[in-house]
Formats: C-alpha cells, sequence, structure tokens
C-alpha cells in the first residue's frame, strides 16, 4: 500500500508540474499585459493602458475575425452537416473515401493549401484582396471538425430506425431532416460549431499567406505584435484573444464531457 | 377508441426480394391477408419474413414483377409516408428528441391536425395504452415495456389502416414479453384492425396469429392456422422448428408400425412410411404387461407442474415425453410407453 | 430508392463542388508550377539532392519525431493516471491541461517567449539561482518546447479516452496472476493504449511537421521546411521551389496520417 501511495503522489507530482508549464506562460502573458512595465515587475502599477492601445491600434482584426468566424460556421453548417448525413447514411467504399477526401485538408500543412490557393486564384483580384479569400481557407481547415462532429453523433445513434420511424408516421424527406434528424444530431452540430469558431478565430498558417495589409485577422495582428512591438502590448493583446476564445474552449469541454449514464428501472405497471 | 377507418385487405404478388449484394431475401412470394385479420411471420433470424414485412411497410421494394396492392390498388410504387401503415420497431424507434407526448403526435402534427385535436387524440391514446403518467417524460427516462406502449400508441394514433409489428417483444424479458403479448392480442381484437407481426418466438405466433407463415430461407414453408401448423405441419422443417417433435423411425408391417423398440398401431399410415412424428403431449407411460414400446430413461427433469423425460428407445435421439409431477424416475429405469395414433404423421 | 440516392447526392454536391474548387484544384496547380521552374519536375528531388533542403528536411523530421516521443511520455503518465485515479480536483486539472486546445500556433510561440525568452520566466529563475540567464525561446529547442506544448492538450484527451475504454479486469487478472506493478503497465495498459499512442502520436508528428506559426513568432532563422518554403515564397520569390516544397511537405503529412490511420484501425483526425 506504501508503494501504492507513493506512486500515486509521484505521479500527481508529474502531472501538476506539466499542468504548470501549460498554465503558468498564460497567467504570465495575462498579467504582463495588465503591468505597467513587465521588467520591473507587477510592483510597476496594474494599467489597461495596453489594452486600450491594442484596442485603438488592432480593433479592426477583431471584428474581422469575429465576422469570418461566424461566416465560417455558417458555411461549414451548409457545407458540412448535409455531408456528414449523408455519410453517415451511407456507409459505401466511396463514402469512406468521400470522407477520406474531406479531412485532407487538415492532414496537409496550411502552407501548401494557402500556397495553392494563392497560385491558383491569386490573379482573381477582386476575391484575392477580399475577406472572403480567407473564409475560403478557413472553411476548408474547419470543415472536416464539423464533418467530423456530426457524424460521430450520427453514427452513435439508430438513424436509419429513426427515419423509418418517422416515414411510417407520414413524414416526408425534409420533414424527417428537420424534425428527425438534425435535433438528434444538435449536440454533434453544437461541438462542432465551438470547434470551427475557435479554430478560425486562431488560424495563422494559412491567414497569413492569404491575407493583406486590408484584411488583417486577429492571429495576424498578434504575429504582428510580437513581432514589432514591447512585450506588454504583445501580452494584452493575447489576453484579448484569450477572452475571446477561452469561453468558447470552456463550452467546448463542457459539451463533449461524457454525461453519467442515467440507470433505469424497470418499473411496469400492472 | 374506435377505428375510423375500415380495416385493410393486403395482396402480395410475386414479390421477391434480391439485395444489391446479389444475396437473395425472399423468393416469389404470393399472399392474401384478409381485412382485420392479423397474421403472424414466423421463422428463423434471416428466413425473410421481416423483408416481407418491410415490402408490405413499403420501406423495401419487391424485385420487378412483384406487386403489393392494398384493397384491391397497386401500392407498389409509393414510400412507406404514402401508405398509412402504422409500425411498431423492434428497437422501438421512438425520437429521442421528444417527449412521449410528442412522440405520440408526431403522425398527427404530420397530418396537419390542429392542436387541440392532437391533445385530445394523444391524451386518448395515452389512457389505451395506461401510460398517462408518462406524458411528459424524456424517452430515455422509459423502462423497456414502457418504450413498447408508447411505440404502439404512436402507431395507432394516426388510426392506420394496418398495424406493421416487427419483433416487438423480442427485447424485453420473459415476463414482460407475457404480458404485453396478452396486452397486444386484446388490443388487436378490440381494434379489428389489420396487423402483421413478425417473430421468432412460436409461442407469440401461437397466441396471436389468425393464421401463422412459416418461413425458411426466402420460401413459405407453410400457411396455416395455428392449430394446423401445430398439428399437421407440412414439411419437416415446420415440425421441428414449431414445438417439440418426436421421431422413431421403422416400417410399416402388416398395419403396424414396426420400430426397434416395438410396434405401434397406426390405421393411417402411408404404406411408404419410414418415420413416425409424434408430439410429447400424445405419449404416454404405460405400465401395462405389454406396452406398445419400451425405452430406458435417459434423463428426467422436474419442470415443476410436470417432469420432462428423455428415453432412449435405441434410435439416434431419445423420445420427449412430458408427464406428471409426482411420480419419480431414475437414470436407466426400464419403462414401457404408448402413443395415441391420432397424432402420428409421416413427412 | 432511386429519389433517394438523388437526394443524398445533391446534399453532398455543395460540399463536394467547394472541395473541388478550392483544393483538390488548387493543389493540383499546385503541383504542376512546382514543376514549372528553371528545373523542371526536377525541383521535386531538390529537397534530397539539395544540402540545404535535405539539411532543413532532417532537422524538421528530428523535430517532429522528439516533439512525438516527448508528448506521448507525458501524455501518457498524466492521462492514465487522470483516467484511473480520481480525486478532488482532478477535473479542474483535466480542464486546465486541457484548456491550450485550440490555442493557434502564434500564441503558443508567445507562451514559449513567455516561459524561455529574453524577459522570460526561466531566464528569471536560472539567473537568481547561477547568475546566468539562459534563453532558448528563439532556437529548436524553443520550437521543440513549444510543439509539445501544443500537443499535449489533444494528445492526453486521446489517452483518457482510451484508458477510459480500457477494462480494468484485464489489469486485475494480470495481478492474480502475480505480475508486479511494471508488467502490469508493460503488458496490459501499453498494449491497449497502442492504438491511441499511433493515432495521437501520428498527430504530434504531422502537426509538428507542417506548423508554421509557432516558428513564424519564435524566429525566422530557425532552419525548418516551413519556414524554408515561407522565405522561398516571400524573400526569394522562387514560387516554383515553395510549391514543390509545400507539396512534398504535404504529401509527407498525409502519408504519415494515413498511415497511422491504418495501423490504428480508427480514425485519426489531425489539427493545425
Amino acid at each position: 500500500m506504501a508503494e501504492r501511495r507513493l506512486l500515486f503522489s509521484l505521479q500527481l507530482g508529474f502531472t501538476l508540474v506539466v499542468c504548470a508549464f501549460l498554465i503558468v506562460p498564460v497567467i504570465l502573458s495575462m498579467l504582463a499585459g495588465l503591468t505597467a512595465n513587465y521588467l520591473s515587475g507587477v510592483q510597476s502599477g496594474l494599467t489597461l493602458r495596453w489594452v486600450g492601445e491594442v484596442w485603438s491600434g488592432y480593433r479592426e482584426t477583431i471584428f474581422l475575425s469575429i465576422g469570418i468566424s461566424l461566416c465560417c460556421l455558417a458555411g461549414t453548417l451548409v457545407l458540412g452537416v448535409p455531408a456528414a448525413y449523408v455519410l453517415a447514411k451511407r456507409q459505401s467504399a466511396l463514402s469512406r473515401a468521400i470522407e477520406e477526401l474531406l479531412v485532407m485538408p487538415v492532414a496537409v500543412p496550411g502552407l501548401a493549401t494557402a500556397l495553392a490557393l494563392i497560385v491558383t486564384y491569386g490573379a482573381a483580384g477582386a476575391f484575392r484582396t477580399s475577406w472572403s479569400f480567407i473564409l475560403v481557407g478557413h472553411v476548408l481547415f474547419t470543415l472536416p471538425f464539423m464533418v467530423r462532429s456530426v457524424l460521430a453523433v450520427l453514427s452513435a445513434i439508430d438513424l436509419k430506425t429513426l427515419e423509418e420511424g418517422a416515414a411510417s408516421l407520414g413524414a416526408g424527406f425534409a420533414q424527417r431532416f428537420f424534425h428527425i434528424v438534425l435535433p438528434n444530431c444538435r449536440s454533434g452540430i453544437l461541438a462542432g460549431s465551438l470547434m470551427v469558431v475557435t479554430l478560425s478565430m486562431g488560424e495563422f498558417n494559412m491567414t497569413w499567406l492569404l491575407h493583406t495589409p486590408l484584411t488583417k485577422t486577429l492571429p495576424v495582428g498578434l504575429a504582428d505584435a510580437y513581432a514589432s512591438l514591447r512585450l506588454e502590448i504583445g501580452s494584452a493583446y493575447t489576453l484579448v484573444f484569450f477572452l475571446m476564445i477561452v469561453p468558447l474552449l470552456l463550452a467546448l469541454q463542457a459539451l463533449t464531457r461524457p454525461r453519467p449514464v442515467k440507470f433505469v428501472a424497470e418499473e411496469e405497471q400492472p | 377508441m374506435t377505428q375510423a377507418t375500415k380495416p385493410l385487405a393486403i395482396r402480395l404478388r410475386n414479390c421477391a426480394k434480391t439485395f444489391a449484394d446479389g444475396t437473395r431475401a425472399l423468393q416469389p412470394l404470393d399472399l392474401d391477408i384478409g381485412a382485420g385479420e392479423t397474421v403472424v411471420f414466423l421463422g428463423p433470424s434471416g428466413c425473410g419474413k421481416t423483408t416481407t414485412l418491410r415490402i408490405i411497410a413499403g420501406l423495401e421494394r419487391p424485385d420487378a414483377g412483384g406487386s403489393v396492392l392494398f384493397d384491391g390498388e397497386d401500392v407498389t410504387a409509393l414510400p412507406i409516408e404514402a401508405r398509412h401503415v402504422g409500425m411498431v420497431f423492434q428497437s422501438y424507434a421512438l425520437f429521442p428528441n421528444m417527449s412521449v407526448a410528442e412522440n405520440i403526435g408526431y403522425g398527427l402534427r404530420i397530418r396537419r391536425l390542429t392542436r387541440s385535436e392532437i391533445a385530445a387524440r394523444v391524451g386518448e391514446m395515452l389512457a389505451m395504452m395506461r401510460i398517462e403518467a408518462l406524458a411528459d417524460r424524456r424517452v430515455d427516462q422509459l423502462s423497456g415495456g414502457q418504450r413498447q406502449r408508447v411505440a404502439l400508441a404512436r402507431a395507432l394514433a394516426v388510426r392506420p389502416r394496418a398495424l406493421l409489428l416487427d419483433e416487438p417483444l423480442t427485447a424485453l424479458d420473459a415476463k414482460l414479453r407475457d404480458s404485453l403479448r396478452l396486452e397486444i392480442d386484446g388490443l388487436l381484437r378490440r381494434l379489428g384492425i389489420t396487423a402483421v407481426y413478425v417473430t421468432h418466438d412460436q409461442a407469440e405466433a401461437m397466441a396471436l396469429g389468425d393464421r401463422i407463415v412459416v418461413m425458411d430461407h426466402g420460401r413459405v414453408a407453410q400457411v396455416g392456422r395455428p392449430r394446423e401448423i401445430y398439428q399437421r405441419p407440412a414439411t419437416r422443417f415446420v415440425a421441428d422448428f414449431i414445438g417439440t417433435m418426436n421421431r422413431l423411425s421403422g416400417r410399416i408391417e402388416q398395419g403396424r408400425f414396426v420400430t426397434a423398440a416395438g410396434a405401434l398401431a397406426w390405421p393411417e399410415a402411408p404404406a411408404d412410411a419410414r418415420e413416425a412424428l409424434f408430439r410429447p403431449e400424445d405419449v404416454a407411460i404405460d405400465d401395462g404387461a405389454n406396452p406398445p414400446l419400451r425405452g430406458t430413461v435417459a434423463a428426467a427433469f422436474f419442470l415443476g407442474d410436470r417432469t420432462r423425460l428423455f428415453v432412449d428407445v435405441g434410435g439416434e435421439r431419445p423420445l420427449v415425453i412430458e408427464t406428471e409431477a409426482r411420480r419419480d424416475f431414475a437414470r436407466g429405469q426400464a419403462i414401457g410407453l404408448r402413443v395415441d395414433s391420432r397424432g402420428l404423421m409421416a413427412l | 430508392m432511386r429519389r433517394e440516392s438523388f437526394r443524398l447526392f445533391s446534399l453532398l454536391l455543395p460540399a463536394g463542388i467547394f472541395f473541388l474548387a478550392f483544393f483538390l484544384l488548387p493543389l493540383t496547380r499546385l503541383f504542376f508550377i512546382g514543376g514549372s521552374g528553371a528545373e523542371g519536375f526536377a525541383a521535386y528531388a531538390a529537397i534530397v539532392t539539395d544540402r540545404n533542403y535535405f539539411a532543413s528536411l532532417v532537422s524538421t523530421l528530428g523535430l517532429a519525431m522528439a516533439t512525438t516521443v516527448a508528448t506521448l511520455i507525458v501524455s501518457g503518465l498524466s492521462g492514465v493516471f487522470l483516467q484511473r485515479r480520481k480525486f478532488p480536483g482532478n477535473g479542474l486539472l483535466v480542464a486546465m491541461l486541457t484548456l491550450p486546445l485550440a490555442f493557434p500556433g502564434v500564441v503558443i510561440g508567445f507562451m514559449v517567449i513567455m516561459l524561455a525568452g529574453r524577459q522570460g520566466l526561466i531566464g528569471d529563475v536560472t539567473q537568481f539561482l547561477t547568475g546566468e540567464k539562459l534563453v532558448f525561446a528563439y532556437s529548436m529547442a524553443g520550437l521543440f518546447m513549444g510543439y509539445v506544448y501544443f500537443s499535449i492538450p489533444r494528445t492526453i484527451l486521446t489517452v483518457m479516452a482510451a484508458a477510459e475504454k480500457l477494462d480494468p479486469k484485464l489489469e486485475e487478472a494480470a495481478r492474480s496472476l502475480g505480475a508486479p506493478t511494471w508488467r502490469v503497465v508493460l503488458d496490459v495498459i501499453i498494449p491497449g493504449l497502442k492504438p491511441a499512442f499511433i493515432s495521437a502520436g501520428a498527430i504530434c508528428f504531422a502537426t509538428a511537421v507542417g506548423a508554421f506559426g509557432t516558428a513564424f513568432t519564435l524566429a525566422t532563422r530557425i532552419n525548418v521546411l516551413p519556414m524554408v518554403i515561407y522565405t522561398e515564397f516571400t524573400l526569394q520569390a522562387n514560387m516554383a521551389m515553395a510549391a514543390a516544397l509545400s507539396f512534398v511537405l504535404g504529401a509527407v503529412t498525409w502519408v504519415v496520417l494515413a498511415l497511422a490511420r491504418t495501423a490504428a484501425g480508427s480514425s485519426v483526425a489531425a489539427a493545425g
């Protein structure tokens, strides 16, 4: 037993160190963003000055990122949910292959995808310079997450029988889709949506090549700030980013945590 | 509840089913199901009974050349949503995103009944199935038996022209199965609705069916009333599948069936009979000095209300005999048997 | 049933058109542009024939390998521990460990700067202890740290999900047969977690090969393939070479993930 307790303490200690490795820099950067002078420490006083500077200098990037991520969500919903439904219904080699293809933009580095988009559509002036060029990249990259998330839920329920049940009660195709399929994959759609918005908000690999000086997103602005401005401003900017993204991540955590299975007693009436 | 629509007569003509991978699930089948009749499709898994039900429902289309007629009208091309049949699934297929009441009212909502009409009909259904207390429950809070009642109520709420049930009791435990079987039987009689019922459980088939269609390997082995199926099985498959059947081989000599263990009187025997088949209940123990058959007890199982004996008579398989509970038997004990000649069959 | 097929086809169509127009077509074009430079399609061989490119390929793969091994060890230990031992605060620890799940590469880079940069915590601590300031954020070591940081959250989640499905009875059976703890780990737990390790490891590897944001934040001088491609594209304006290299990079990561998927027998979802 003593050996087991020692093992437990060792494992716990190790896990706490890992946890510190992940969380300490987050806290440090949040503090730095609120500290008057990071070099001389917190005793130099707390201030919102840096956050203010970020707001005046970079608020467009924040709005653009929110806008793009919402459009990206709409796009992945319209394209991804029906696609996931089809893939769940048809379990053939062909649908396997299509799924494999759809996931490719995640496997292929964003840098390569962005270059490919530029060499193909770079000449299309208005499109190249508008934020919809970035949007296309984001939809490409996040679509697999929506499809996977919805597909996972649809594969876990007996979709075929539920649809047959609805059909036996007179429901046509559209009624089945909206009354039965969509409500029953709500959790997958929600998890997928949070993932899509979070990823779109933070996407940098592709966006750095796709953006123009007039279409800077938040992560592009972050990279700018890290490279050229003082640590406090970079930190304040990161703080703003955290404030936007951490609630999404917490919601995602809460949503994907497995619920305890309820026990159903076999109670019968006479 | 009274059934608003008049019961439906279903006619299957030359219905066969070959799946995309080439397997023939159903050989060409012709069958008439009368209005108000309860027909049970019975057979082992993979015999084609569920495929037949799905063809009637409109969930599968028969191969080219087959047709399904509802009251004489060809509905082969109609999908299930246009056939106005009620269906109860083995897994119930209750919608997890809806409450019990919403499940029951779903078909009515599709038919655009008014809110108050739906509420009234749902209330009626809840009362009929005695599940009023469950109206607002979520589906995953129900027990198996309760789910089954909701599924029945949902299928009947739209007042379907026919009720189709696909192994509705298979997922339940034995005791619950018995009580629900009784309930379904009462319901079908009361409503007078045409019902098609698929099961692999012969007791269920016997209890519920006006007629039973026994299926094997995609073919109909026999169609008949339960009594006919049991007492006069048409094929060896039916004889073996329904109930317990004893077999004794021998030959006809001077009007008697002579076996290794003795000779049986069998006035109606065909001249070329090589095997006699009979049910356990047609065998009795004969303690007289000259019993027609002699054997030794291979095993005896006390079942409470009776004792099941396995008697070795020199054949491949021992005979199965049911006898009164009070008497004790020892393994290896010699006993005499007689068989009621009315119960003897040749196949 | 033909109507059914038509319906399903039309539901898949929008995603298909989008994918064709904005992924398959561009990638095909990228492939041909890669062969349109001075050397023609020999550019695709440059990654092994050119000494500089080959060196960065080797260091990229080495970095990815090191990241994968380190992440698997750390996440394996903590993941199994957190799944098996439930104690007060367990949930909070899991939440903290998985919080950085979707931090983008640039932010990860900044986290590394906070820890190991010129004004970083490690520098301060080492200066206090030894009088010498340890700064390694702007090098391969910093990149390694960043990729491990990035990979730990998702790997821990994968390991925990797999550990949950491990039947504790197998461990009990091994113990009942007299196996000491280390044998139970070696013979029961690790084999049981192997599929999860393979799939999570493949994602670590692919991420470390293809990621760009972290390296970009830390320094443009780090010699890894994504940075080389970026430099070819922006500074040298050598479009053909950038295209060829990124196509090879994409092919490498895709093959790694595809191989892992076959080996693990389950779905491997990658992430950037």
